[in-house]
């Protein structure tokens, strides 16, 4: 676990990079308040919940998916949401149907629409603190951010791309952890090679994708971005490394795995090319994650020898 | 499953691990020979099946070789006294299973000359039947571990034919060496043996499976086979090779079915120290009485491969090997993987003995965590089950849910319980749950 926590560190440096310190302010937040309930639900059990390291990776993963400009509390709530309806109320580590993290941002989703929507350009400067982040609870945010469209919402409302280089680098409007395409792909080649992962999900995830919407968009060019844009833009290589992967909430066998990722894959091209969000990676796993209890009954192993 | 290169190279089966193998210390020490001992414990159950019935009583002189008890049926065999001397008592004494059981305990006559009394030997010409019998009465087990009756299996059933015989040298369990040296220093006699099984099976063709951590085995059985139908293969090195159904696996890409016999597939396999003990017996009616035993591991102070009377007590193989390190910790008997630990010194080497291995107390206890459904149990798992859910199932003692993920295919050659990073207890979890599957099955 604590190899995962340590591999979001280049992405944590990457998003303090172009988001300033209010990136590392909402990190901050969001594990005080994973790691909190944690701790509350888990007393009786010391502090062992917290030694293995999930809660934290929990807060983590959940504040990289959040817009740099979200009031500190609202992430501090999130990590509450994540970890008690994520996963406490299943029976703690291991038991949970749906990845803690983005149970948490669903949440947010759902009660502040607006603010999760709201992105701001990088490059504040690194000192920069977005004043809508340490915004009181409760209180309508000053939108006095200079919000900026994602590249996925400019594609979709606006027919306006953005190119290959500026997504890989990550010189864009985005969710905190999932703009630097590069320094993602290294981290998930990285933790392929250390087989902390089963490499069959993301891969499984990123080829149907591809496929996918190579397939739309050699139909008509105008109407569907090209793959890669695809591939490179809003939460996908970020989910593909950190959210696909998570073991507890895909299925345990081979079959299974390729399954999962090739459901995750067909669902986010739908959520995006017809779907009303510009973005559909997060519904596109939790309802994967729901399924997964099927898939694994349905895609175990053969038996050795017994009939096929 | 700790990188690739262990995948490179030979042929074999799918799933399984590749634990640390740790042979270094015994891999070319040649087998030394265990000097008698004051007394030795002859348990009458040594084997799968039915327990041996004692021939002899306490007071009773015994030359060694001779035979001190019968086959208790069909799937049971023969005992011989291993040393010339004096029946001593019969009676309750541990066994290394953990149980008391009836064992015959013969005091060693110190002025005795110990050359055995080997048994009559049937006409070269004689019937199958009739040599199968023979074999039974020379006390032959499968000395691979399992310990079962070889003349069950050589005895070719009516309407069965067997068309490929294979010799198990995987030796896949960590640690252990004594198959290997058996294969370097008695190549001849383990090709001898072979013959002998192809002849009483009337098999065409043969192969000895031989993991490529054993290269100068791998020569010696090549430099051994001459004209005979055979081929050595060397197997890539991966744990449970040496399971039957995996090697025939590797060697054949052939699945036995489950809950059946390699038989079905034609095939019968023999470990390679079975087939030396074969020859030896068919040769020179040596019954077997003595064994190559690894006596290994971090906490013995001389490690060693040696050749050890039936029956001799553990305790005296260990003085014998320099006794323990004052950092010896858990005993256990056979490899680190199935073996069994010991909570006693005093119990004796049977016929599948193959290593006596002491490990030290750095030897890490772990506390179990919660699955976090990873998988790599059933990556590991050799018979593709799911091993983390057989376990859940055996806690909730769910055996109409045990037996429909067919739990009884498991051999617990403990892959799973490797593989868990939670370190949960998967083997003996699922041991337990074939317990309930096979008690509600007698039940009913």
């Amino acid at each position: 676990m604590f190899e995962v926590v340590g591999a979001t560190l280049p992405v944590i440096a990457a998003a303090t990079y172009y988001f300033g310190v209010t990136a590392f302010l909402v990190i901050a937040a969001a594990v005080v308040g994973a790691a909190g309930t944690e701790w509350l639900f888990a007393r009786d059990r010391g502090w062992s919940t917290l030694r293995d390291g999930s809660g934290l990776l929990t807060g983590v993963l959940l504040a990289l998916t959040l817009p740099p400009g979200v009031p500190l509390w609202m992430a501090f709530l999130g990590g509450v949401v994540a970890i008690f309806l994520g996963k406490v109320i299943w029976g703690g580590l291991g038991k949970n149907a749906f990845n803690p993290a983005l149970v948490g941002r669903a949440f947010l989703q759902a009660a502040f629409p607006i603010t999760l929507t709201t992105w701001v350009a990088p490059l504040g400067g690194t000192w920069h603190v977005a004043p809508s982040t340490l915004a009181p609870p409760l209180m309508k945010p000053s939108v006095d951010v200079i919000s900026a469209a994602s590249p996925l919402g400019l594609s979709k409302f606006q027919h306006q791309s953005t190119d290959l280089w500026s997504l890989l680098v990550g010189n864009t409007a985005g969710s905190l952890g999932e703009t630097a395409g590069l320094v993602l792909i290294v981290v998930g080649l990285w933790l392929t090679i250390r087989r902390v992962f089963d490499w069959r999900l993301p891969l499984a995830t990123l080829l149907t994708v591809a496929l996918f919407s190579g397939v739309l968009h050699w139909l008509s060019p105008s109407s569907h971005p090209h793959p890669l844009f695809m591939l490179c833009s809003g939460g996908l290589l970020f989910a593909a490394v950190f959210m696909v992967t998570d073991p507890v909430t895909t299925p345990l066998a081979p079959r299974g795995a390729w399954v999962f990722g090739i459901g995750v894959g067909v669902l986010v091209v739908l959520i995006r090319s017809w779907g009303g969000l510009p973005e559909g990676v997060m519904y596109a796993i939790l309802l994967m994650n729901a399924v997964t209890p099927l898939i694994d009954r349905k895609f175990m192993p053969r038996r050795f020898g017994g009939k096929s | 499953m700790t990188g690739v290169a262990f995948m490179l190279g030979g042929r074999t089966f799918r799933h399984g691990v590749h634990p640390a193998e740790h042979k270094e210390a015994t891999r070319s020490r040649p087998i030394e020979r265990m000097p008698f001992v004051d007394e030795y414990w002859l348990p009458l159950a040594q084997h799968i099946g039915a327990p041996s019935k004692a021939s002899v009583s306490p007071g009773q002189k015994v030359q060694r070789g001779e035979v001190i008890a019968e086959a208790g049926g069909f799937v049971s065999t023969f005992l011989h006294a291993p040393v010339t001397g004096t029946v001593k008592a019969i009676e309750l004494r541990p066994h290394p299973s953990g149980k008391q059981l009836q064992t015959i305990v013969i005091a060693t006559d110190a002025f005795a000359s110990q050359k055995i009394t080997t048994l009559e030997r049937p006409a070269q010409d004689a019937d199958a039947a009739t040599k199968a019998a023979f074999i039974q009465r020379g006390g032959l087990v499968g000395m691979g571990g399992a310990a079962f009756p070889t003349h069950v299996k050589l005895q070719v059933p009516k309407g069965k034919t067997v068309s490929f015989v294979v010799l198990n040298g995987c030796e896949c369990e960590p640690y252990l060496t004594c198959d290997h040296r058996v294969m370097v220093e008695q190549a001849e006699q383990v090709m001898r043996g072979l013959d002998l099984i192809l002849e009483l099976t009337l098999a065409k063709r043969g192969a000895v499976g031989v993991e490529l951590n054993k290269p100068d085995a791998i020569e010696a059985l090549r430099q051994a086979i001459g004209t005979r139908p055979v081929e050595v293969v060397g197997l890539t090195v991966k744990y449970p090779q040496g399971a039957e159904k995996m090697l025939i696996d590797a060697l054949s890409s052939r699945e036995v079915p489950s809950g059946g016999l390699p038989l079905d597939l034609e095939i019968v396999v023999q470990n390679v120290g079975t087939a030396a003990v074969l020859a030896g017996l068919f040769d020179h009616g040596i019954p077997l009485i003595e064994r190559a035993v690894t006596v290994t591991g971090p906490g013995i102070r001389r490690p060693a491969n040696v050749m050890v009377p039936i029956g001799t007590p553990v305790r005296q193989v260990i003085e014998h090997c320099g006794g323990l390190l004052p950092s010896a910790g858990l005993v256990v008997l056979g490899g680190p993987m199935m073996g069994m630990a010991q909570k006693s010194l005093d119990v004796p080497v049977t016929k599948g003995t193959s290593g006596i291995l002491v490990l030290d107390q750095s030897t890490k206890t772990v506390s179990e965590e919660p699955c976090i459904r990873c998988g790599r149990c059933l990556e590991a798992c050799p018979m593709f089950l799911n091993p983390s859910r057989l376990a859940q199932l055996a806690r909730a003692e769910l055996h109409d849910e045990l037996a429909a993920l067919h739990v009884m295919d498991c051999f617990e050659c403990a892959s799973c319980s490797f593989s868990c990073p939670s370190h949960i207890p998967l083997v003996q979890l699922i041991r337990v749950g074939k317990a309930l599957v096979r008690q509600k099955g007698s039940s009913q």
